[in-house]
């Protein structure tokens, strides 16, 4: 049977995400967390090859104690189990050393429950918004990664092989790989489901499995959290919001509104640049 | 306590001897960083077509490289792509590492990476740049996590100080937040960088540099996967190549109304954009969202059509040089970015502008317009909405 191993991260929802006018700092109370969007993608297509092929899916994130909800999410819509890999020492990681946990992460899970066959991971998270953690993983896993996926056109499990698109700025592409190999999910991918109300049920009792750095023997400590990560953020700052000087434009019927519109952007060098002549 | 801790260390060192396990990659040779010099650019390209970024990013590498007195370096990859070796030069690259073999025709991770690895280990930048581009972060995410070094995301600003260290500066939470990163202890420094933000330097063909062949590191026969076919999708929506956008959201009411949108898209020679309100309903696909979990885009011209200006939209084109925005509320946030205020109702407004448009184009381009479409007056041919639009659109 395949083994599916989703990675998901639990991130603030933006939508409430505001910035202290007095402070330009972020506030991040209050802020409720989710499922990153790009993730449940990824969770989604691996369910839909459980349901054609009969698959275990297994879910993963590294992340706070308060992720456990994040991956109970995850089980009510039907994966299998849960991994919460979570100690303080984690934290602090940038793409790198999160790299390196999740990757050591589906490592234990294949020692666990059987080798893994397709990694998904989502596109990008809503607040680290590199897309590096996917490519990462599949480095040190040595796996195969096809990224930005955008359909999945076939799974042949027995052949062990699978054709994707691939979503490119000017095209798609249709590429073949053999299992296994780390996917990253689009949007376009799926729809995701909604709980079943049996998915409900066994989620609210359901308690995911914990690693912490004890549960890894092999775990270099100089790989993981802040000291393992290269990259350091030496400042932040809110933008000055450019200021926008709103011209309304109006007029006594419509092709009046439209007209002067023309002929306001007429005056300004915009026909130039977008080469609407004189 | 610490006691404990060294011993839990010193078990854990034993057995990560045991078994070196392949998920930690390790700087391979010499950790001399001060060896590592000048700018590299890895050039993208298609069918022998450089991305435009590719340039921008040369013309950025040439200050920053002025800057750290460094030469500016461009790896170019790819099958019959000689010529291209020769363009980085004239675009600012002072040496140019050019793998061109015919198992390198399309992008796979495996081959490329390899190829930059070994051109990095080698001649040793010490910044390593490439564009944002999905092709671009692929690579750049496998090529970090080998050699292993820091990697910033999606860099809309770079500079150097005084210590030599790459200021690469990012947008942070959906756009909010500006932040820069740097990576002090490892070589190269590496970045992605957005395009469409750094200036291409005019080509000049009486530039001269060293061009040197790199050969591919990887046996054909050990790559596996296959690129079956590439899709060009002449008449997608290539929101983030687009000039011009007209986006609609919720106001629409339906998806009959984009055929609106489209008349005045097709009339000013852009494309349709829509909030996440729109698609999430079904009106139009996901491929045209615009926004935090759509596409960033900064077209020279957004017309944002029945849109609120929610902040996971407004962060996906708030960079839009010119904002038009169509409302019939007021008070709707998206008239606090728009530069162009209209306060209506979309479904007159919308037929209203389109015809303005093309009486515009006719007046201007005259005869040849008029021909190609048929000879229909302005006026006529967008009444009967869908006309003339697909012929008018130049
Ligand atoms: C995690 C997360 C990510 C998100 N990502 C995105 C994203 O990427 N992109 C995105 O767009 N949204 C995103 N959203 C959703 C966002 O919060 C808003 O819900 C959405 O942008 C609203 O779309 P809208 O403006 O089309 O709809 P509404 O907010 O309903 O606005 C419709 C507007 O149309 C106007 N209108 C109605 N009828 C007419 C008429 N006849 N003529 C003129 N005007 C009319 C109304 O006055 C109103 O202002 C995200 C939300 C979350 C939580
Ligand atoms: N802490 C984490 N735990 C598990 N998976 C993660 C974590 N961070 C990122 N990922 C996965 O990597 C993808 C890309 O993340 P990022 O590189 O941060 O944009 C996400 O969509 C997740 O699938």
């Amino acid at each position: 049977m395949l083994h599916i191993a989703v990675c998901i991260k639990q991130v603030p929802d933006s939508r409430e995400m505001r910035i202290d006018p007095k402070t330009n700092t972020l506030i991040r109370q209050g802020v409720p967390a989710i499922v990153n969007y790009f993730d449940l993608h990824g969770l989604e297509e691996a369910l839909r090859i459980k349901d054609r092929f009969g698959a275990r899916v297994t879910v993963l994130t590294m992340g706070p104690p308060s992720a456990e909800q994040a991956l109970k999410q995850c089980i009510s819509m039907g994966a299998d189990e849960a991994v919460l890999v979570t100690d303080r020492a984690f934290a602090g990681a940038d793409t790198l050393a999160t790299s390196y946990v999740v990757a050591m992460t589906i490592e234990k899970i294949a020692e666990t429950w059987g080798p893994v066959d397709i990694v998904f991971c989502g596109k990008q998270t809503l607040d680290g918004d590199t897309g590096q953690v996917g490519p990462g993983v599949a480095c040190r896993l040595d796996m195969e990664q096809l990224t930005y996926v955008e359909k999945v056109e076939m799974l042949d499990p027995e052949r062990r092989e699978i054709i994707v698109h691939r979503h490119l700025e000017d095209g798609v592409e249709r590429v073949k790989a053999p299992l296994p190999v780390l996917i990253t999910a689009l949007a376009e991918l799926n729809r995701p489901r909604r709980a079943s109300l049996p998915g409900v049920l066994r989620a609210v009792r359901y308690e995911p499995v914990v690693w912490t750095t004890n549960d890894f023997p092999n775990l270099d400590r100089s790989k993981i959290g802040l000291r393992g990560s290269p990259t350091i953020v030496a400042k932040s700052w809110v933008p000055e919001p450019k200021p926008v000087h709103t011209v309304t434009v109006e007029g006594a019927t419509p092709d009046e509104v439209a007209e002067n519109l023309f002929n306001r952007l007429y005056e300004t060098d915009l026909p130039v640049k977008l080469g609407w002549g004189a | 306590m610490a006691e404990l801790e060294r011993a839990a260390e010193t078990r854990e060192t034993a057995a990560a001897q045991r078994r070196k396990p392949a998920v930690g990659l390790q700087p391979e040779g010499d950790v001399d960083w001060s060896q590592y010099r000048g700018v590299l650019v890895v050039v993208e390209q298609r069918g022998g077509i450089a991305k435009k970024v590719s340039w921008q990013l040369l013309g950025e590498a040439r200050r920053l490289a002025a800057k750290l007195q460094v030469d500016v370096m461009a790896l170019v990859i790819g099958h019959q792509v000689r010529h291209l070796a020769q363009e980085a030069i004239y675009h600012g690259a002072d040496k140019v590492f050019l793998c061109d073999s015919s198992e390198l025709r399309d992008y796979r991770t495996r081959p490329y990476s390899r190829v930059c690895l070994h051109v990095i280990r080698t001649y040793r930048p010490e910044i390593v740049l490439m564009g944002a581009t999905y092709t671009g972060r692929d690579l750049a995410g496998a090529i970090a996590t080998h050699l292993p070094t820091g990697l910033t995301a999606d860099s809309t600003m770079l500079d150097v100080d005084e210590n030599r260290l790459l200021l690469a500066s990012r947008p942070a939470f959906s756009e909010k937040m500006l932040a820069t990163i740097l990576c002090k202890q490892f070589k190269p420094q590496m970045a992605t960088a957005r395009a469409g933000v750094y200036e291409a330097l005019p080509r000049d063909e009486t530039r001269t540099g060293e061009i040197i062949e790199v050969p591919p590191q990887m046996p054909p026969a050990e790559i596996a996967v296959e690129v079956l076919e590439f899709i060009e999708t002449k008449n997608r929506v290539n929101l983030e190549d687009a000039e011009i956008i007209v986006a609609g959201g919720r106001g629409l009411g339906g998806p009959g109304p984009f055929k609106l949108l489209k008349e005045l898209a097709d009339a000013l020679g852009g494309v349709v954009g829509a909030s996440r309100a729109a698609v999430d309903l079904g009106w139009i696909g996901h491929e045209h969202q615009v926004g935090q979990t759509g596409t960033t885009v900064r077209p020279k011209l957004y017309v944002a059509v029945g849109i609120s200006g929610a902040v996971q939209h407004v962060v996906g084109m708030q960079n839009s040089e010119c904002i038009v925005a169509i409302n019939k509320d007021p008070n709707a946030p998206i008239f606090k970015i728009a530069h162009y205020a209209i306060v209506g109702d979309l479904f007159q407004i919308v037929p209203a502008l389109t015809r303005a448009a093309l009486a515009r184009r006719q007046g201007q381009a005259g005869s040849e317009v008029a021909a190609s479409a048929g000879a229909v007056p302005a006026g006529a041919a967008a009444s009967s909405r869908g006309g003339a639009k697909a012929e008018l659109n130049v």
